[in-house]
Parts: C-alpha cells; sequence; structure tokens
C-alpha cells in the first residue's frame, strides 16, 4: 500500500505542482460562472408547516415577511480542471451556495451557470437504503447519480475494490458503520471522472487511512485537468492541500476570492 | 445589471458514462421500483405470494360478511353467485388508487435529503409510487384470474381492453400522486386527511354493495366518482363480459388526463419551492 506511507512526503511536491497547476488551469473556459447571486429565504413560511398555523399567520397578517439573506452578491467563476474552495464559519452561506451550484435551489437573484456532470458528495448516504445491502445501494445510487447501467456493471468491481468493502457487498447498509458508509458514497462518486465533483466535509467521516486514499483520488483528479473539484471543509489544511483559488464567504456576503493560499491567511488571521 | 429573477442553467450531457433525459430518468424509475419492491417482501417467508394471496384472503372475508347482507339487492348484470368476483375487483382496483396516493403523497417529503443534495427531476419520486402501485395491482391480478377460474368464467376477447383500462387508471393515480405529494409539502395535515378521504371514498364507491342499493340521488352522484367509472370498467370487461362503451371509454381517459393534467401542473408551478419546505 504506497499511500499509506508516501503521504507526507508526495505533499510538498504536489504543492510546488499546485502552483503551476493554478496558472495553467486560468487559461481554461470556466465550467462554473456564478454572477451575481442572492438567496433570500422567507424566515415565517419556511415554518408553515400545517394548515392551521397558515390560517393563523394569514389571519395575523403575518404571513410574507421577514426576509432573510443567505446569500447577497456572490460572485466567481471556476475554471475546468480547477480545485476551487469554499470556506466561511458555520451558517455563512456555504452550503447555500452548493445547493446552487448542484442546481437543487434557485437564487432568488443572479445567474449561475454550469457545464457538465455533476458528480456530488455532499451528504453520506443521501441516495442509500439502509435497509438495501451495498451492492444494490450501489445500483440505486448509480442510477440517482446519472450513471448508465452498463456503466456501473463495469465499474462495479473498481467501486467495491476501492471502498475495501468486498466482504460486504452483500450485507444491509444499516449494519454498516457511518465510515463505511462514506467509503461507498466516495467510491462511487469518483469511479468516474465527472466534470465537476462537489466535496462537502465528506472525507471527516472515514479513517485517517481511508482519509489519505480519498485526498489522493481528489488530487488524482485535480491533477487530471478534466475534473473541476468544488470543495468546502472546515479543514482549512485541506484547502491548502488540494485547492488553486479559494472563495471566502461570511455572513452571505463574498469576504475575499483569490489564490488559495492568500484567502486561507485572511481566514486564519478570523480564526485567531 | 441587476436581473429580477434567479435563474441557474445546467447543461445535460450523455455519453459511455452518463445517462440523460429520459433514458436517466427511466433507469431512476426503474431502480426505485425494484427497491420498493425488495423491501416490500424481504424477511417474509411467502413473499411476493402475499401479493396474490392478500386480495383472495380480503376476498373471502368480504364475502363471508357481505354475501348475506347483499342477499336483498341484486345485480341484472352478472349472476348472484359471482358476488365474490365482483367484490375481488372493486377491492384491488381501489387498492390500485389507494397504495399510489397514500405513499406517493409522503414521497417528495421522503426523498428529503436527496433532493436537497442532488438535482434530480423531482417528479420521479411521486410517479415511482404510482408505477410500484401498477406492479402490485399486476399480481393482485393473478388473484382475479384465479377466481375467475375458480368459478369457470371464460376469458372473452374483451380482454383487450385491459391495456387501456390500465393505462386510463394509472394517467389518474400519477395525477392525483402528483398532486397529493405537492400539497402535502406545504402541508403536512393532508397526509392525515387522505387517510380519512379514503375511507369515505370507499364506502362511498360500490366496492361491497351493488349501486342499485343507493338512493336515487345518490346513483347519479356516482357518475362523478372516478373509482366507480374505473371499477365498473374493469367489471364490464371480466365480470358483465361487455364491451365498455366508447362513452365509458372517453370518460375513463378523461378521469385520466384532467387528474394529469392538475396534478402535474400543480406540481410543475411548485416544486421549485420544495426545498424550502423539505
Amino acid at each position: 500500500m504506497d499511500i499509506v506511507g508516501s503521504s507526507k512526503a508526495q505533499r510538498v511536491p504536489s504543492a510546488f505542482f499546485d502552483k503551476n497547476h493554478a496558472q495553467a488551469v486560468q487559461k481554461e473556459p470556466s465550467v462554473i460562472t456564478v454572477s451575481d447571486v442572492d438567496v433570500v429565504f422567507n424566515i415565517a413560511s419556511e415554518q408553515l408547516n400545517s394548515l392551521k398555523e397558515y390560517f393563523i399567520s394569514l389571519a395575523r397578517r403575518e404571513l410574507f415577511f421577514k426576509p432573510f439573506h443567505a446569500l447577497q452578491d456572490i460572485n466567481f467563476e471556476v475554471h475546468k480542471g480547477e480545485a476551487f474552495g469554499l470556506v466561511g464559519t458555520n451558517g455563512s452561506g456555504k452550503s447555500t451556495m452548493l445547493k446552487c451550484i448542484a442546481g437543487v435551489l434557485e437564487p432568488s437573484a443572479g445567474d449561475i451557470r454550469v457545464t457538465g456532470s455533476i458528480a456530488p458528495l455532499i451528504e453520506l448516504g443521501a441516495g442509500f437504503d439502509m435497509e438495501l445491502t451495498a451492492k444494490e445501494n450501489i445500483y440505486l445510487n448509480g442510477a440517482l447519480l446519472g450513471y448508465k447501467k452498463q456503466f456501473i456493471d463495469e465499474h462495479f468491481d473498481d467501486i467495491v475494490n476501492f471502498a475495501e468493502l468486498q466482504d460486504f457487498m452483500d450485507m444491509p447498509l444499516k449494519n454498516y458503520s457511518s465510515g463505511m458508509v462514506a467509503r461507498i458514497a466516495f467510491a462511487i462518486a469518483t469511479v468516474t471522472e465527472p466534470d465537476i465533483l462537489i466535496v462537502d466535509e465528506t472525507l471527516s467521516v472515514g479513517d485517517f487511512l481511508f482519509q489519505q486514499k480519498c485526498e489522493k483520488r481528489i488530487q488524482e483528479l485535480v491533477n487530471s485537468n478534466n475534473v473541476t473539484v468544488l470543495l468546502v471543509s472546515h479543514s482549512i489544511e485541506l484547502i491548502e492541500r488540494i485547492c488553486d483559488r479559494v472563495c471566502w464567504i461570511e455572513k452571505g456576503r463574498q469576504r475575499m476570492l483569490g489564490p488559495c493560499q492568500d484567502v486561507c491567511n485572511a481566514y486564519k488571521k478570523l480564526q485567531v | 445589471m441587476v436581473s429580477h429573477k434567479g435563474s441557474s442553467k445546467h447543461a445535460s450531457i450523455e455519453n459511455a458514462t452518463w445517462n440523460s433525459g429520459f433514458k436517466r430518468n427511466g433507469f431512476i424509475l426503474k431502480e426505485l421500483v425494484t427497491k420498493d419492491f425488495k423491501l416490500k417482501y424481504r424477511r417474509s417467508v411467502l413473499g411476493v405470494l402475499w401479493s396474490v394471496l392478500n386480495p383472495l384472503l380480503m376476498m373471502i372475508v368480504m364475502a363471508i360478511v357481505f354475501t348475506h347482507m347483499m342477499r336483498g339487492g341484486s345485480s341484472d348484470k352478472f349472476p348472484a353467485v359471482l358476488f365474490p368476483l365482483y367484490l375481488i375487483i372493486g377491492n384491488v382496483t381501489f387498492a390500485f388508487m389507494n397504495d399510489s396516493t397514500t405513499q406517493g403523497m409522503t414521497s417528495i417529503i421522503a426523498a428529503a435529503p436527496l433532493l436537497k443534495k442532488v438535482k434530480i427531476q423531482r417528479n420521479v419520486f411521486p410517479i415511482e409510487k404510482a408505477l410500484f402501485a401498477l406492479v402490485n395491482f399486476g399480481f393482485s391480478c393473478i388473484a382475479i384470474l384465479l377466481v375467475m377460474i375458480f368459478f369457470q368464467v371464460m376469458p372473452t376477447w374483451n380482454f383487450i381492453f385491459i391495456p387501456l383500462f390500465l393505462v386510463y387508471l394509472t394517467l389518474f393515480c400519477i395525477g392525483l400522486s402528483l398532486f397529493l405529494s405537492t400539497l402535502a409539502v406545504f402541508f403536512r395535515d393532508i397526509i392525515h386527511l387522505w387517510s380519512v378521504v379514503i375511507i369515505a371514498w370507499t364506502y362511498l364507491t360500490p366496492i361491497f354493495y351493488y349501486p342499485s342499493l343507493l338512493p336515487g340521488w345518490l346513483q347519479n352522484l356516482e357518475k362523478f366518482n372516478p373509482m366507480y367509472q374505473f371499477i365498473e370498467y374493469f367489471r364490464s370487461i371480466l365480470l358483465y363480459q361487455t364491451t365498455p362503451s366508447l362513452k365509458h371509454n372517453l370518460i375513463c381517459l378523461a378521469c385520466g388526463l384532467v387528474s394529469l393534467g392538475i396534478g402535474y401542473l400543480v406540481f410543475k408551478k411548485n416544486e421549485s419551492k420544495f426545498i424550502l419546505f423539505i
């Protein structure tokens, strides 16, 4: 297993490589364009889950108030092959931004353009059914991500091998530990080279060996120059290792956008 | 430059790895139906046999209870001895609607973790529940067939209307499922209310009694009950052995299309707001 021992040694040259990589990808066309994006939640309407509540607030005329700006004036472009990080403290709108990019949430104003296939690796087990076996879940999740059946058939062994769970394929997922679920999820999402890979805090669940393995795989995808990686993490070290450029979102506003090291240094000052 | 309405554009692609459009949703539907099917019968000894046994047992219970009660009334469309067949056709057809709506209603809420993360065509979930109910309906039809064999009822060429019937009813169920799943996202009360509606609808539909037992005004009102129309359509094929009239076909088709149209529009108009409520 070369992954384990060499991970530290590899990081120095990969940081060196990163700089060239960051400059190279700037010339590539942009695959994600976020322009003037606002997301406004109506706080009152989020809590109305029953007819009774609806009529009560209708009677009190409280229905349409309290807008909450989850995101305001966000602007950035992500180029093809780039590793782009999003940082920010809890509740500053990182996940909202990812939802907009993934296409599940429509911005209240502004434009988002995304070119290519998206493999979201956002939450463990979204799209998994705990009663099904791992094997059945691979097909279910693959279908939900948009893979072809034939593609899953051909790459089934790759997925299993990467997750290192050969002996547990016929076990229902409810008997898996969260780390094992994370392995499967990561293996499915990265078995192909998606155009855009969205990674949100998933890595923190697996054990350190698997974390390193995932990081190595992400690095491979980044270095291939075909895959755009969008990474959200509270681990600033991880962002520093992987990303070319970073956008710092604070309280819904874009605080800083620029090369990884600059933004990370500024962000770290805030933390202390 | 200020744009007033937000927009997001996602170009879709298709190659050796990725499905797009119709094929993508088809594969998702197939996997979801397979999942539901596996989970329904996992760990039960008789497994899928229950889909056949359940309507049969139900029919036997109801036949014991209602054969005596219905002695007063009668139908001129079929011999009284075939009452169990009359029962099971009504039951199975109504169960199709019941299954697809009760499960379809909560399908969007249940898929919340997924819908919050992955861009999927949202209507696959309520549609899948209707299709899953259709699969179960298929197995229940084996039970009907067994009852027909038992009573030595010969199939006629009217059987060719069965596919049409399935199309009408499935459209109707998909429409209702889409409509209810949208409502349930915004008002969870609907989930509780619908179980009452289903019970009322069961009693108001001539499933275990003859329509002739109803008072005149209610008999007239039955014409506007889509489930009565569907059940009578199916009965006319299997039990009365008469060809469904053109009018009857049009009524059932209209029920299906109107339900699908309303369901689709209501769903489409509101689906972008789902994520705020699930």
